[in-house]
């Protein structure tokens, strides 16, 4: 569409030829045009850049990278709604995206003009992404792993996320049978049929994303530090995986499901644990810095292992990547981003931290005014 | 600020609680009532007041009549051992529509929702289980969202029929995901009732 593909042959690309948001949080009016390459933005805090890449984010099903229900995405002096168009080179294709919502609707998908779901947005792109978030990823609740877990699942699998939808539904009712203390088991068995039914399809997902995960850690050149990754469940053990063997599980939880006034064991109470391969120490006994590289080399992995699944690498939103990196491993992060073909965006503070990707990406200054993000391009 | 008599503001009101009416439609709607009294606006206030005094629920099946009974309920022709249960009159009227079945109704009302307090007496779900054995029902067939209330609400009403001695089937899920009856084409409809499938 709009310039030579620089990343590759156009067949196994993905990216972002055209960006153009209107009142999306602190960026009125924007419209950009992109080649392909890697994104370095920088500009001071609080500029607008982490904004730009939730914009990103929201070209893959959900609420994007903030978790952001659709109203706050909206600026918050117009209260007019917002929008996003995309127009994204996928696999020698090109597709227009646009989505928003208008003041209390839900978010609306449009590809190519027509309406969509938001599930089909995995058809044309996949986004995979790093927030400073999830720095204390390993040393906090299981919540944030198993949501870490989940994204990097429904990248390769966009249905995983309506998976999780009907599971969760289904066990708010369960859950509140249960603390009404209702005894009426038909009812009981017709909603744990249905959690059965999502959840084994969950754990089916969620299995395969950590076995393709492990083999792109494998076979791959890369300064990163490997990760062994296993799933777990609230016990230790793993939990049951099968739909018959979710459905016992759950109907033989019921007395003591009941005590409790919720659900105990399924699914939502997996657990992901990583362990740093070459040290055999757990992730949350390492380092800040070997944290995040951990972090940064499964999401290469994702990385690498969706270039073969897709047909090309994902969308890469790192934020704020250069914080915990020495130089180092920052310049080891740009060489692997290039090679990988993938059209990162990154954000930093300062254009100097993306010295290593002069001459091989394009860079967009963010500054700010009266609560107005300015966006420039700069050669 | 508003020019509006108060008594065609309140009818602007009552309109845009109608289901997809908004405010804005509402006074569009009114407007075009105004303008088009004698052709439109009367005969339509007629027609509501005769269905206001005259429509009720069929004590058989919950499909909206005139008298105790539907005329579907009353036609002997219906009888056919088939029940198709269905979460609202609209599906009712969607499958009529689409023709292809020619069987009896029962309409739930709702799906079963634990967090709405809509349970299996809400339902109706008892007087269902009575209606298939009393009416020697021989299939009853479950025309229900593909969504989680829907589905559940389906296999909590074929454990309910278990040993009622009629088959239980299911429209089949070509309908998609969260979608409700009323919203597919008539052909859809027929083919997913010929391609039904045991629960
Ligand atoms: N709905 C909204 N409407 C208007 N402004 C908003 C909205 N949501 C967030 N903002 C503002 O956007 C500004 C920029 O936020 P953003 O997180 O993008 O900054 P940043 O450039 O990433 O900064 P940092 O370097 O600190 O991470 C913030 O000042 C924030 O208050
Ligand atoms: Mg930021
Ligand atoms: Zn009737």
């Amino acid at each position: 569409m709009s310039g030579p593909p620089a990343s590759g042959p156009g067949l196994s690309r993905l990216a972002v030829t055209s960006l153009a948001l209107a009142q999306v949080r602190s960026h009125r009016k924007l419209s950009l045009e992109f080649d392909g390459r890697p994104v370095a933005i920088y500009g001071p805090n609080g500029a607008g850049k982490t904004n730009l890449l939730e914009a990103v984010s929201l070209l893959s099903p959900g609420r994007g990278l903030r978790r952001a229900a659709p109203e706050e995405i909206g600026r918050r002096a117009a209260g007019v709604g917002w929008r996003v168009v995309a127009e994204i080179d996928s696999l020698g294709h090109a597709h227009e995206v646009e989505t928003g919502a208008e003041p209390g609707s839900p978010r609306t998908v449009r590809i190519d003009g027509k309406a969509a779901p938001q599930v089909a947005l995995g058809r044309l792109a996949r986004v995979v992404w790093l927030v400073p978030a999830m720095d204390r990823l390993w040393t906090e609740a299981a919540e944030g792993r198993r949501r870490f877990l989940d994204r990097m699942t429904m990248s390769f699998e966009p249905g995983h996320g309506d998976a999780v939808l009907a599971y969760e539904k289904a066990m708010r009712e369960r859950n509140r049978l249960l603390k009404d203390e209702v005894r009426d088991p038909a009812w009981y068995g017709a909603l744990e049929g249905r959690m059965a039914e999502a959840g084994a399809r969950i754990a089916a997902h969620r299995a395969a994303a950590l076995a393709r995960v492990a083999a792109a850690q494998a076979g791959a050149a890369t300064t990163f530090p490997a990760a062994d990754l296993a799933l777990t469940g609230p016990e230790g053990a793993e939990p049951a995986a099968t739909e018959s063997g979710l459905a016992e599980a759950l109907a033989a939880g019921r007395v003591r499901d009941m005590a409790a006034g919720r659900t105990l064991a399924g699914p939502h109470r997996a657990d992901l644990t990583a362990v740093y391969a070459a040290k055999g120490v757990p992730a949350a006994q390492c380092s800040t810095g070997e944290q995040k590289a951990l972090l940064l080399s499964l999401v290469l992995a994702n990385a690498r292992a969706l270039a073969q699944d897709f047909g090309a690498p994902p969308l890469l939103l790192l934020d704020e990547v250069a914080a915990h990196l020495d130089a180092g491993r920052r310049a080891a992060l740009y060489d692997e981003v290039c090679a990988l073909g993938a059209q990162a965006w990154l954000t930093g503070t300062g254009r100097e931290l993306f010295a290593g990707l002069e001459g091989r990406a394009q860079f967009l200054s963010v500054t700010e005014a009266g609560g107005d993000s300015a966006v420039k391009e700069e050669a | 600020m508003s020019q509006i008599p108060p008594q065609v503001e309140t009818l602007i009101d009552l309109m845009a609680r109608l289901p997809g009416l908004g405010p804005r439609s509402a006074r569009r709607v009114v407007l075009t009532l105004i303008q088009k009294r004698g052709k439109l606006m009367v005969p339509l206030a007629e027609a509501m007041a005769a269905v206001a005094r005259e429509a009720r629920e069929c004590v058989q099946c919950g499909n909206i009549a005139t008298a105790t009974l539907c005329p579907i309920c009353q036609s002997e022709k219906r009888a056919t051992g088939q029940l198709c249960v269905v979460e609202d009159v609209a599906d009712l009227w969607a499958m009529e529509r689409g023709r292809a079945f020619s069987g009896r109704y029962h309409v739930l009302g709702g799906t079963l929702s634990a967090l709405d307090s809509i349970g299996p007496e809400e339902l109706g779900i008892p007087r269902l289980a009575e209606r298939v054995r009393a009416e020697g029902i021989t299939e009853v067939i479950l025309a229900l969202a593909a969504t989680v209330d829907g589905q559940t609400t389906a296999h909590y009403i074929a454990d309910a029929l278990e040993g009622s001695g009629a088959s239980v089937t299911s429209l089949a899920q070509g309908v998609p995901v969260g979608g409700e009856l009323d919203y597919l084409d008539d052909g859809t409809i027929t083919a997913a009732l010929k391609a039904r499938k045991a629960l």
